[in-house]
């Protein structure tokens, strides 16, 4: 008889699932976005195509892949083409070692949070190759502020894991949300016996967060009203699709790490039926935060973006570390 | 120092006041006109192009075929012809087209009617794929309406 190994027919779920999951969320937070700004600029947004607009996904979805895939002279076919590969793959790679819940995890590494980290890093340099091989003045000019800006924003970022990771005491993101289990008092963003200034740190895990995604205010990558649509310039149809989607794919990872390590995953806030919808509840929550910051603020100049990461996130975060360090020692 | 401090504090104060702002506006009603599914209602003193009236009397338009609209235009976008009536005196309008690609919505002709046969009608969906789609047959239009 032909025998299927248990632990085969559970990866390929669990790949399917994250694909399936990735691709949904990328198709319908577009749509989000879409009606979040319409009504905060209280039009309707998207309705003309299925009820309350919720076919308009699939609409643009086929108006971009019925686009012809142009290369442009001059430009390096391989970089061109791996680019917005290089943003989507990393995306959905992070998926790999969330946990949604208690059970529901891929693979649970010990190292978890390292990984994440690893892969995210991966995305600047898609969109850096991608600039780059466009062979187009704005995609370099925009390609040069992302690394800069992501650079930058990467410290302050790090500084708080590190902070966390102290804490905790593990890289391991189920234990570092079962160690937050038991209603909202202990998660990580009100652990006052740590640090006083968790929340602080969670603010700016969340700027640093927007940064990393070039999510408006920080969109330098992609501010259309300078440099034309940045990196994304020189890409026609469905190119221009996938780094779109990779775009709402960082977010989603964003908002899991931010709800894993200081939210308390899928903990309820009042210690009662912790599940996956409790960590769905949360991460939507926060991603409706991120389009709500997108439809409040005007894009940062330049030296206001790095202003902010050195001069205030940078040494706020690492006074965080010393006093967690001390507060640990002493406590 | 204190200066740095400051503007940390009121900075991040101000951020927060912008999202206060916005989310009111999030749950606030929506304003824009869904313009094909719904209308305004028409003011009563929309200027579209002209359009014969109907005379209740005697069942008819109440041209008296003088001409004065075709001569105060002064786009030439006017071009009417009459007949003898029968039996009777005066004239009885056989045909009144309006080139509206000229008509530059003056009222002139609306104005020199000595009989108030013309009006301004209240069309305003006026999109078309032909330059012979705005030539209006007036006396066709009055007909259609009143039949």
């Amino acid at each position: 008889m032909f025998f299927i190994d248990a632990e085969l027919i559970r990866l390929l779920a669990f790949v399917l699932g994250v694909i399936g999951f990735v691709a949904l969320n990328a198709a319908y937070l577009v749509w989000l976005e879409r009606k979040e700004a319409g009504h905060i600029q209280r039009r309707i947004g998207p309705k003309e195509v299925g009820p309350f607009g919720l076919l308009q996904p699939l609409a643009d979805a086929l108006k971009l892949m019925t686009k012809n895939l142009i290369t442009p002279d001059g430009v390096d076919p391989i970089l061109f083409k791996i680019a917005p590969i290089l943003v989507m793959v990393p995306a959905i790679m992070s998926f790999v070692t969330l946990p949604f819940s208690d059970t529901l995890v891929a693979r649970n590494l010990d190292v978890g949070l390292l990984a994440v980290f690893a892969f995210a890093s991966i995305n600047v340099l898609g969109l850096l190759l991608g600039a780059w091989g466009s062979r187009n003045k704005y995609a370099v000019i925009s390609a040069a502020r992302v690394v800069s800006q992501n650079v930058a924003y990467e410290i302050p970022m790090l500084v708080i894991i590190v902070t966390l990771v102290m804490i905790t005491g593990t890289l391991n993101l189920h234990e570092i949300v079962t160690l937050q289990t038991g209603g909202f008092w202990h998660w990580n963003v009100l652990k006052f016996s740590a640090s006083p200034l968790m929340p602080v740190a969670f603010i700016i895990f969340f700027i640093c967060m927007l940064a990393e995604t070039n999510r408006a205010p920080f969109d330098m990558a992609e501010a259309e009203s300078e440099l034309v649509a940045g990196a994304f310039t020189e890409y026609p149809g469905m190119g221009f699709g996938v780094f779109f989607m990779g775009e709402y794919a960082n977010i989603v990872v964003g908002t899991s790490l931010a709800t894993i390590l200081f939210l308390g995953g899928w903990d309820c806030p009042l210690g009662l039926f912790p599940g996956v919808h409790w960590f769905l509840i949360k991460m939507y929550a926060l991603i409706f935060v991120v389009i709500w910051i997108r439809w409040t603020y005007p894009r940062t100049t330049f030296y206001g973006l790095l202003n902010l990461s050195w001069k205030i996130l940078i040494p706020v975060a690492f006074f965080n570390l010393i006093l967690t360090s001390a507060m640990l020692k002493v406590f | 120092m204190t200066a740095y401090f400051k503007e940390i504090i009121s900075g991040t104060w101000s951020l927060f006041v912008g999202l206060g702002i916005t989310i009111v506006y999030f749950f606030k009603p929506v304003v824009t006109l869904q313009y094909p599914h719904e209308t305004l209602p028409m003011t009563p003193r929309y200027r579209g192009h002209i359009d014969l009236v109907w005379d209740e009397v005697r069942g008819t338009n109440k041209c008296i075929v003088c001409n004065g609209c075709m001569k105060a235009c002064p786009s030439n976008c006017i071009t009417l012809a009459g007949e003898k009536a029968e039996g009777g005196k005066g004239k009885v309008l056989t045909q009144y087209t309006l080139d509206f690609t000229k008509c530059s919505l003056c009222g002139l002709c609306v104005e020199v009617c000595p009989t108030e046969a013309l009006d301004f009608s209240k069309e305003y969906n006026l999109a078309g794929f032909d330059e012979k789609d705005y030539v209006f047959d007036l006396l066709k239009r009055l007909e259609a309406k009143h039949s």
